[in-house]
């Protein structure tokens, strides 16, 4: 017999204002944990993604679209740049490398692209199967593609037009792939797209450049006729960043975007949606409170006999007090611990879907340390709801209450 | 055993209690008889602790309650005096087990299952130590309030209005239940009463006059 037992028999006497106020906190709570799970995941990954690239370059169009579409592979590409425009941009003194991207195909939904092995030692991609490819047409799976397709070491699969997610896409029957490996997952966008040489890309458009000799199609084509679909640029040295993008977006054809700044500038938007959901779970929290405020008041003259009693048999006014405030507190703390892990779930359930869609995934098992704050929250607004009960509590006359009844 | 001098209350301003002086011995059985109004229940309170008076001194087991603090006299309370209220306020959301426990440990002291279980089966309740007062029956709760008034062996047992609103059978009951159980802890017993039934019954009267 202590202050909690007393206080868990008053809201098992009550429990369906209990499990409504615990509810109604555990949902403000799991949505900033959603929030705060999802956002956290999403900005590390993206940072992930585009660490070490300082300068994506692509045809004239949206820096923002040339970001998604040639790092994160969400978007689609702004067009295509020219082979030898490439060529000289590798030859500027400010440029210490270049990895060329070729897109424009997918393989059910997962993006074909074609790049140089630099790609996969930048990501530090390592093949759990296989090896990289070493000839056009020979193809290496992400770990979420080789998962989901099911598709292995040797298989042979045709890419369709298209950057994936539209139906009848034309589908390059008479060029297949084949697989040569698979990579170990990295966390990163490598996962979730298929990597080959930028060869393969022009292979499988080969018989509009009439060329049969698929495995030497990087000698025969024309210079002229060579294209990429982005340029990932590491600069030499830091004073490029303020001299190139202008450079490349005055004196060529190409558009030069600045990950940093347009992944910045994606989460301020982002940013935007966040406050909404945030503000609304705040909202939550602050009915919640106020729910267990009017439940701990209403209670308070439901126990003011109670009260009285157990001052008769000696309590002190704080212990009153204190009984209160830890049927609140109590409150708030199952509140809060459900709500965490529900937010969790939630997570899960979104990283789930976002897989299905095979967008940037989240996941439900990690724990962010702002969470402890939403305790620290949760716990404020349990105690703040049932401090002035409490202090009704602290004042019982009991002589008065006792003498009335 | 206690004693109270010059004993004076008023609520705002007007006086609702007035004592010149009594004192009881350790073990002695009171009735405090009155009209309606007459301070009865207040006496009660300010023996028990619970109001502190406006003039005049109370010593209960020896020691001068207005000399206490407030939490100080709690713990006195909680310890040395058992109280029977009229309307038993048993707590509902407790017990009949957790109802006793929770006298020890708002008191302070040790939780005895044992001696709990015993003032139980001395008030034929063995047996209900599970059940919630809404499931007893009106004598059973009595009993239980009883049994919660003495649990901590109280040197002082009061009682207001015990047995109002009983039919004679009950009321007899109720007033020989409080009779035994003030005598196994040999604590001094004083009920508040305007029931002429039980005058006859414990010889010492303590009368207030109605207030003018």
């Amino acid at each position: 017999m202590n202050l909690a037992t007393v206080s868990l028999s008053y809201m098992r006497a009550r429990r369906l204002s209990t499990s409504l106020n615990v509810l109604l906190l555990a949902l403000g709570i799991a949505t900033i944990t959603l929030l705060l799970l999802a956002t956290s995941q999403l900005e590390e990954r993206m940072q992930r993604d585009a660490r070490g690239i300082d300068l994506v370059v692509g045809a004239k169009g949206s820096p923002m679209q040339i970001i998604l579409s040639a790092i994160y592979q969400l978007d689609v590409p702004t067009g295509n740049v020219s082979w030898q425009q490439a060529q000289e941009l590798a030859r500027h003194r400010f440029v210490k490398k270049v990895i060329p991207l070729a897109m424009g195909d997918n393989y059910r939904g997962f993006r074909i692209v074609g790049t140089t092995h630099d790609y996969v030692a930048h990501y530090g991609a390592q093949t759990a199967q296989g090896q990289l490819w070493r000839a056009p047409l020979e193809a290496v799976l992400g770990a979420e593609v080789a998962a989901s397709t099911g598709l292995g070491v040797g298989a042979h699969f045709a890419g369709a037009h298209g950057m994936g997610g539209r139906e009848g896409e034309q589908v390059h029957d008479q060029h297949q792939y084949t697989v040569v490996g698979v990579f170990a997952p990295t966390g990163s966008v490598v996962d979730r797209i298929v990597l080959t040489g930028v060869e393969s890309l022009w292979a499988v458009h080969a018989d509009q450049y009439d060329i049969k000799d698929i495995a030497r199609i990087g000698e025969l084509m024309a210079d002229e006729e060579k294209e990429y679909t982005a340029l990932l640029i590491q600069y030499a040295s830091p004073i490029a960043a303020a001299s190139l993008p202008r450079y490349i977006n005055q004196n060529s054809a190409m558009q030069a975007a600045s990950p940093a700044y347009e992944t910045a500038r994606l989460f301020t938007i982002i940013g935007v949606g966040v406050d909404v959901l945030r503000g609304f779970a705040l909202v939550l929290i602050l009915a919640a409170g106020l729910s267990v405020f009017i439940a701990l008041y209403n209670a308070l003259s439901e126990r003011r006999y109670d009260l009285a009693v157990m001052r008769t048999l000696g309590a002190s006014p704080a212990k009153l007090m204190s009984l209160m405030l830890f049927e609140g507190l109590l409150l708030a703390l199952i509140g809060a611990v459900l709500g965490i892990a529900l937010g969790h779930v939630l997570t899960g359930v979104l990283g789930y879907a976002l897989t299905q869609a095979k967008q940037v995934s989240v996941t439900g098992m990690v724990w962010v340390n702002a969470e402890l704050w939403l305790l620290v929250l949760a716990i404020a607004v349990g105690v703040i709801a049932a401090l002035l009960p409490a202090w009704r509590a602290y004042r019982t006359d009991v002589a008065a209450t006792l003498a009335r009844g | 055993m206690f004693a109270v001098e010059n004993l004076k209350h008023a609520y705002d301003g007007t006086e609702v209690l007035n004592v010149a002086a009594w004192r009881a011995d350790q073990g002695a059985q009171w009735l405090v008889i009155g009209p309606s109004g007459s301070g009865k229940t207040t006496l009660l309170h300010v023996l028990a602790g619970i109001l502190r008076p406006s003039a005049g001194s109370v010593g209960v087991a020896g020691q001068d309650l207005t000399a206490l603090r407030a939490q100080q006299l709690d713990r006195f309370r909680g310890q040395h005096i058992g109280i029977v209220l009229q309307r038993l306020h048993l707590i509902p959301s407790l017990r009949v087990m957790e109802n006793l426990l929770l006298a020890q440990y708002l008191a302070g002291l040790p939780q005895d299952r044992a001696r709990a279980r015993e003032v139980l089966k001395a008030l034929d309740l063995a047996g209900k130590e599970a059940a919630y007062p809404h499931e007893l029956s009106f004598g059973q709760a009595q009993r239980v309030a009883v049994a919660r008034a003495v649990v901590n062996r109280p040197k002082l047992l009061l009682a207001d209005e015990p047995t109002s609103n009983l039919d004679d059978g009950r009321c007899q009951q109720a007033l020989e239940l409080l009779l035994s159980m003030a005598q196994a802890c040999n604590a001094t017993l004083v009920i508040a009463t305007h029931d002429q039934r039980i005058r006859a019954r414990i010889p010492r009267h303590f009368e207030l006059k109605a207030a003018a």
